[in-house]
């Protein structure tokens, strides 16, 4: 997500870190580019304007100017304000005091209510919570299946009713089956709708005005256009929705409507959906987006998803191994593995900073990865463990198992030495330098 | 024309019916907005009302590109840089993007200072000019239409309207009296096989199905030859809507494609990738990626009768050599269009 943002700036900003001292004329020719980039990821036209203008008016300021690293505060100004656009700080969805709390999913048709109301389910679910699906789209053929079809393969208790029967009628119904059923969660999908659409509008009004829902997130597709403030102005002057699923981030949107619907409708970011399978409904950070990117990285988030899927006690051991350098093919793997379970490498790299900007011929993907996997299960155990046994047979061998060829492994070899040599070097300034919690750094060297 | 998903007719009479009924309030309308009289000459009542839908999507909330451009011209004393920076923020305001955008004004002004124009208002009929000849570089390709039987395989990204687009199209050729099959090939999405199902049912036309999960691959060879067999003359088939980012997926349909071209026997395939008009920069992508995947033979624009201008259709043009070959205007079942670049570039920019 971000990615052609993120690359378009960081030219930009390093172009001006080449610089050294900045004069206005340094910082406008930045800005100009600046705004062609933000323009071309669909922000919103006045929000980019009103952006430019804050950015500009601080950076032209007597201490940016004369600072030693003008450059960095520059980029430091973008990143606070680029924050700030997105909101600042994480809008965590709130909870009625009385179970169960109502959420309401509103949207334009096919920016993914049905599937978010489902993740949405799973998400609270692994939060601890006990959700509820209410399936009130009563217009699109099949919809009302579809969330059945979900809440069934998730496990998740489910409501609806005959297609014909009134959105209102199954909603109240559901509420009702849902405190039956002790639930303290209820996601009532609904109908997509145009904006412009009266009636449709209308038809939400009354269920708001009926059910009274703590919740109502308006559904928006990371893809929109300029047209998505537009959207987000009309469904809050009609429903004062209380915040914004972003869907379908994991494409290759450049993300503008996410940085202009907070600024429009001030109602933040709650969730984003990253992903097609269950899982990928995150919450949203504003300030770990802004450095994601701005290709300063977001290790926040790698560190979560690390310390949500590694084993504490195999991460200490492993961190015994590396400082002492002990590290074989056997572990190598157990990391990859491990890597894998959080989540697909090129996501996972983003994270890191300095690594948001690969050039696309080094870029790895799980098919790399894969190719990687494939030599060292090649290996006898042996092998694995005193790599230096692999002779010119033994080579052919591992590649004729791995379905690779003796330069590929030739070069995850040679590479692995080399890391093995900077661990050594890392061992020895041990306590200095301290491995990152996760364990994994003994897998990233061999794609630098 | 939201009558249609509101009344949820299960019966195709239902629908003829309640259409008739709509068609005539629909021509009322026009008769207000007095743009009957534009096409008048023609005497197609269905013409008619497809271009007032048309032309009122495009208007619905806000005023098209050119009406805020010709009001912002008439308040403009003279041709100067604000003008332009107001000019070039209603294009991208429009989603034409920055590229078509600044390629759009730069044309303008070179044609100002070349013929010395002074009359701010002039600018006007320079950009429609300028729309009409984006949108006719690539008039759509229509050797296929004359094809005897013809595979139409639906693609495009997720919720960008493909179901709905493969039940208007299938309504769109059995009122031509053509013989319609539908394949149910999105087999990941839940309940996408029933939501096509319905649509079969409410048309009255066959369709190809498997389980859900089931090979997509497997179902298009099915539909195919279920096709060849019936002598159908149109087979629509449905593909989950994917992200083109994702490499797996778009292999999976490199696949589809295929082995459709290889079975298709005297059949033409028409690849037709689908569009929401309210998608911004990230359409072109789109169109590229699926484009170097499958070759599209034309877009589907749907959506269009939101706020959105569906200005990614002049950066799409720009870019890339995919024509439009429809557009849907509205939610009614026959809000979807052949698309006429002449056409559409009158309803966009009034007359």
């Amino acid at each position: 997500m971000f990615d052609n943002l993120s690359s378009r700036l960081q030219d930009i900003f390093s172009k001006l870190k080449s610089r050294g001292k900045l004069t206005e004329k340094d910082v406008d020719v930045a800005m100009r580019e600046v705004r062609l980039a933000l323009l071309e990821a669909d922000v919103n036209y006045k929000v980019v304007k009103d952006f430019i203008a804050k950015v500009k008016e601080r950076s032209i300021g007597v201490e940016v100017l004369e600072s030693l690293t003008p450059a960095q505060q520059v980029i430091k100004i973008v990143n606070e304000e680029l924050t700030a656009l997105m909101g600042s700080t994480e809008s965590k969805l709130s909870f009625a005091p009385r179970p169960p709390t109502v959420i309401m999913l509103v949207g334009l048709q096919g920016s993914g209510k049905t599937t978010t109301a489902a993740k949405l389910a799973h998400h609270l679910r692994s939060t601890g919570r006990r959700p509820f699906l209410i399936g009130a789209d009563v217009y699109r053929p099949a919809a009302i299946d579809q969330l059945k079809t979900l809440a069934d393969e998730n496990n998740i208790p489910f409501y609806s009713d005959d297609p014909k029967t009134p959105p209102l009628t199954i909603a109240r119904a559901g509420i009702k089956a849902a405190n039956q059923n002790g639930s303290d969660i209820v996601i009532i999908d609904t109908a997509g709708r145009l904006h412009i659409d009266e009636q449709m509008m209308h038809e939400l009004e009354e269920i708001k005005a009926e059910l009274k829902p703590h919740q109502i997130l308006l559904v928006v597709d990371a893809m929109t256009g300029q047209d998505a403030v537009n959207v987000a102005q009309s469904f809050r002057e009609k429903l004062d929705f209380d915040g914004i699923v972003m869907t379908k981030l994991d494409g290759d949107a450049r993300g503008g409507a996410a940085l202009s619907v907070k600024a429009v409708t001030g109602k933040p970011i709650k969730l984003v959906s990253v992903g097609e399978k269950m899982d990928s409904l995150e919450p949203f950070h504003p300030d770990r987006m802004a450095s994601r990117i701005l290709g300063m990285g977001d290790i926040l988030t790698l560190i979560e998803r690390a310390q949500a899927t590694v084993d504490e006690k195999k991460a200490r051991e492993m961190e015994e191994k590396l400082r002492k350098a002990e590290f074989t093919f056997e572990d190598f793997l157990g990391q990859m593995e491990q890597m894998q379970q959080m989540g697909p490498i090129n996501q996972l790299i983003k994270m890191i900073p300095g690594m948001g900007k690969l050039p696309k011929d080094i870029q790895v993907s799980d098919k790399d990865m894969a190719r990687i996997k494939a030599i060292i299960q090649s290996m006898t155990s042996d092998e694995r463990r005193n790599p230096n046994l692999i002779n010119g047979s033994r080579r052919e061998r591992i590649a004729r198992g791995s379905g690779t060829d003796t330069h590929e492994v030739n070069q995850l070899l040679k590479q692995f030495n080399q890391t093995k040599k900077m661990l050594k070097q890392f061992g020895s300034m041990q306590g200095k330098m301290k491995m990152p919690k996760g364990g994994f750094g003994g897998g990233f060297p061999f794609f630098g | 024309m939201h009558w249609f998903r509101r009344q949820k007719p299960e019966d195709y009479e239902e629908i003829e019916a309640a259409e008739e009924e709509k068609a005539e309030e629909a021509t009322e309308e026009d008769a207000e907005e007095n743009i009957e009289d534009i096409f008048e000459e023609t005497g197609e009542e269905q013409k008619v009302s497809w271009l007032a839908r048309l032309k009122s999507g495009l208007s619905k909330s806000r005023e098209n590109i050119v009406g805020q451009i010709s009001g912002l011209l008439s308040r403009s004393g003279s041709i100067d840089e604000e003008l332009w920076d107001d000019i070039e923020a209603i294009l991208i305001q429009a989603d034409i993007g920055m590229q078509s955008t600044m390629h759009i004004i730069d044309n303008l002004r070179d044609r100002v200072d070349r013929d010395r124009i002074k009359d701010p208002n002039l600018i006007l009929d320079l950009l429609k000019d300028e729309l009409v000849y984006i949108l006719q570089q690539n008039a759509p390709q229509t050797e296929h239409d004359h094809a005897d039987r013809i595979i139409y395989l639906i693609v495009g990204v997720n919720g960008t309207g493909k179901t709905t687009t493969i039940a208007k199209l299938a309504r769109s050729f059995t009122k031509s009296g053509k013989s319609v099959l539908l394949g149910a090939a999105d087999t990941f999405r839940a309940a996408a096989v029933e939501q096509l199902d319905i649509w079969a049912k409410r048309l009255k036309v066959d369709i190809v199905k498997h389980e859900r999960g089931a090979d997509p691959a497997a179902v298009v060879y099915d539909a195919i030859h279920a096709a060849s067999a019936r002598r159908t003359e149109i087979l629509l088939i449905d593909t989950a809507g994917r992200l083109h980012t994702y490499v797996n997926l778009m292999e999976e349909l490199k696949k589809i494609k295929r082995i459709a071209e290889r079975e298709k026997g005297d059949a033409e395939l028409e690849t037709l990738l689908v569009i929401d008009a309210t998608t911004g920069q990230n359409g072109i992508a789109q169109a590229r990626l699926f484009d170097e995947a499958l070759k599209i033979d034309g877009i589907v624009l749907t959506k269009l009768d939101g706020t959105a201008k569906g200005g990614i259709i002049l950066a799409i043009q720009e870019e890339l050599n995919i024509p439009v070959r429809y557009v849907g205007v509205g939610e009614g079942m026959d809000d979807l269009q052949q698309f006429k670049p002449d056409e559409f570039v009158k309803a966009l920019v009034g007359e």
